[in-house]
């Protein structure tokens, strides 16, 4: 029982640390980011290898999803006489929920590995040293450049992953469900609104920044060789998986604050 | 000669084991200083905060007259540009090519055109028998290659000091032999170095005066005759293998 309680508070004082360290590197964030040069071409490549590179799996991942969502409601709703229903449940559940929060956790798992690793790389290697002993800013030239790319690439990765997952769940309502191309189209448009649309999108501002800023905190805090970059790896992935499934809850209760009173 | 670097009483901690515990000396101006000590003695840690890369937990350091141990990280890029620091491996950045490792200092801290970019760069790799290899990128050199380059990285900007963290380390005769040859050319253009080492003849070839870290403190400081001039102490027993 002593055991696993002391289990306990180490892992609570490991979640305060990496609370702690990660509010230090936004505040640092902010205080850099105000100053000159921004650097905008490494800004420009991040959004390339975050969003182009990330586009396939998040859009095969749309696809899949808005199908099986199809295949599943129209199967179980279909015993009730409720298929006509798929139409409106697909496309608001994955406008609204299932789009932002799977394509982040898939930017998460991606993206996130892959920012954790290179900079635990770089620390091993010194390369962070040298950008500072060459009297340059790692959080400039690194972390900045990567939360930005981030931010640019979640929300447009998504915005393109509802509207496949929508065509997926089109594609199955038209061919498994025998639904009317005209009558689920209709469905969709009555149903879903911009607002939908847009809180679903605005949520993923804030996913994005909690996989930049957590996988480059991170890999920041790599110390023990090669070993340490892999368990930043992990780290990174679950907690920004965690951050993005916790925040989902909260930011959507805010959404319905600010946009259905 | 006037000191340019100055470090006093400095203390720094590791855990519960306080491996420095008092270390003073001073550097002159032009001169180069080898660091010598055991595995573990903290030579590097001393090393990097002369640029900032570690703070003491106690203690001074004047780099040139400037107190640098409570400057922001802000603050310490007039020191930064005037200490280059050469890493062990070399630390090049592996995304880029040997040209773009070069023009790295040049592009982030002076107003120099492309053009006089390209020149000083190829330049330097010349002086340093590396032309050539421009485009190449840093996985594809050898260990001498890749701590020659880290070595014209470092001084590109050219630098009043250079601190050295074992630039012989792991080379063949032959490297070792041109990375002394590029460090004494170095300090013929009135560079000041200290230069951290297990390389006892490498020490012995470039340097003026060589100090010991030994228990957390200067244990000796002098010039090669001056320490073997004292036979039996632990300087010349660790100078000969003898002992850690």
């Amino acid at each position: 029982m002593q055991q696993f309680a002391a289990h306990l508070g180490g892992k609570a004082l490991d979640l305060l640390r990496q609370l702690g360290g990660e509010w230090l590197l936004l505040r640092q964030i902010f205080k850099e980011i105000r100053r000159r040069p921004l650097y905008a071409r490494l800004i420009v490549e991040q959004v390339y290898q975050i969003g182009i590179r990330s586009s396939v799996l998040v859009l095969i991942t749309a696809a899949s999803t808005g199908m099986v969502m199809a295949l599943q409601f129209g199967m179980g709703l279909e015993k009730f006489g409720g298929k006509l229903y798929v139409p409106k449940i697909v496309s608001l559940s994955i406008v609204r929920e299932i789009g932002p929060v799977f394509c982040s956790l898939m930017l998460a798992a991606r993206v996130g590995a892959g920012i954790a690793s290179e900079i635990g790389s770089m620390v091993v290697t010194q390369q962070i040293d040298a950008i500072r002993a060459l009297g340059t800013s790692p959080v400039k030239k690194i972390v900045i450049p990567r939360v930005l790319g981030c931010i640019i690439a979640l929300p447009l990765l998504t915005a393109l992953g509802d509207l496949v997952g929508v065509a997926g769940g089109l594609l199955v309502g038209l061919h498994e469900l025998n639904l009317d191309p005209g009558f689920y189209l209709e469905k969709i448009l009555s149903t879903v609104t911009i607002t939908d649309y847009m809180t679903g999108i605005g949520k993923t501002f804030f996913f994005a920044a909690f996989i930049g800023l957590t996988s480059c905190y991170f890999g920041l805090g790599v110390s023990s060789g090669t070993k340490g970059v892999g368990q930043a790896t992990t780290k990174a992935v679950v907690a920004s998986s965690i951050m993005i499934l916790i925040s989902d809850f909260f930011l959507t209760k805010l959404f319905f604050i600010f946009f259905e009173a | 000669m006037s000191d340019i670097i100055e470090v006093k009483h400095f203390k720094k901690r590791f855990g519960s084991k306080q491996v420095h515990k008092d270390v003073s000396f001073s550097v002159r101006r032009g001169e180069c200083l080898a660091l010598i000590g055991g595995s573990g003695a903290g030579k590097s840690v001393i090393l990097r905060s002369l640029i900032g890369l570690e703070r003491p937990d106690e203690g001074e350091i004047r780099i040139d007259g400037v107190e640098i141990t409570k400057l922001r990280e802000r603050d310490l890029l007039p020191v930064r540009r005037k200490v280059a620091y050469v890493f062990q491996n070399g630390a090049l950045f592996d995304s880029m090519s040997v040209y773009e490792n070069l023009a790295y200092p040049l592009r982030e801290h002076t107003k120099l055109t492309e053009a006089e970019i390209r020149g000083r760069i190829l330049g330097q790799l010349e002086e340093f028998g590396l032309s050539g290899n421009e485009s190449v990128f840093p996985a594809n050199l050898s260990g001498g290659m890749q701590k020659r380059v880290g070595l014209a990285r470092a001084i590109i900007q050219q630098p009043d000091i250079v601190l050295y963290d074992e630039p012989t380390a792991g080379l063949d005769p032959y490297n070792t032999k041109r990375i002394q040859e590029m460090i004494l050319a170095l300090k013929a253009k009135g560079k000041t170095a200290i230069f951290v080492t297990h390389d006892m003849p490498s020490a012995f070839a470039v340097c003026d005066r060589v100090a010991m870290l030994l228990d957390g403190r200067i244990h000796a400081i002098g010039t090669r005759e001056e320490l073997e001039a004292a036979p039996g102490n632990r300087v010349s027993r660790f100078i000969n293998g003898e002992e850690l």
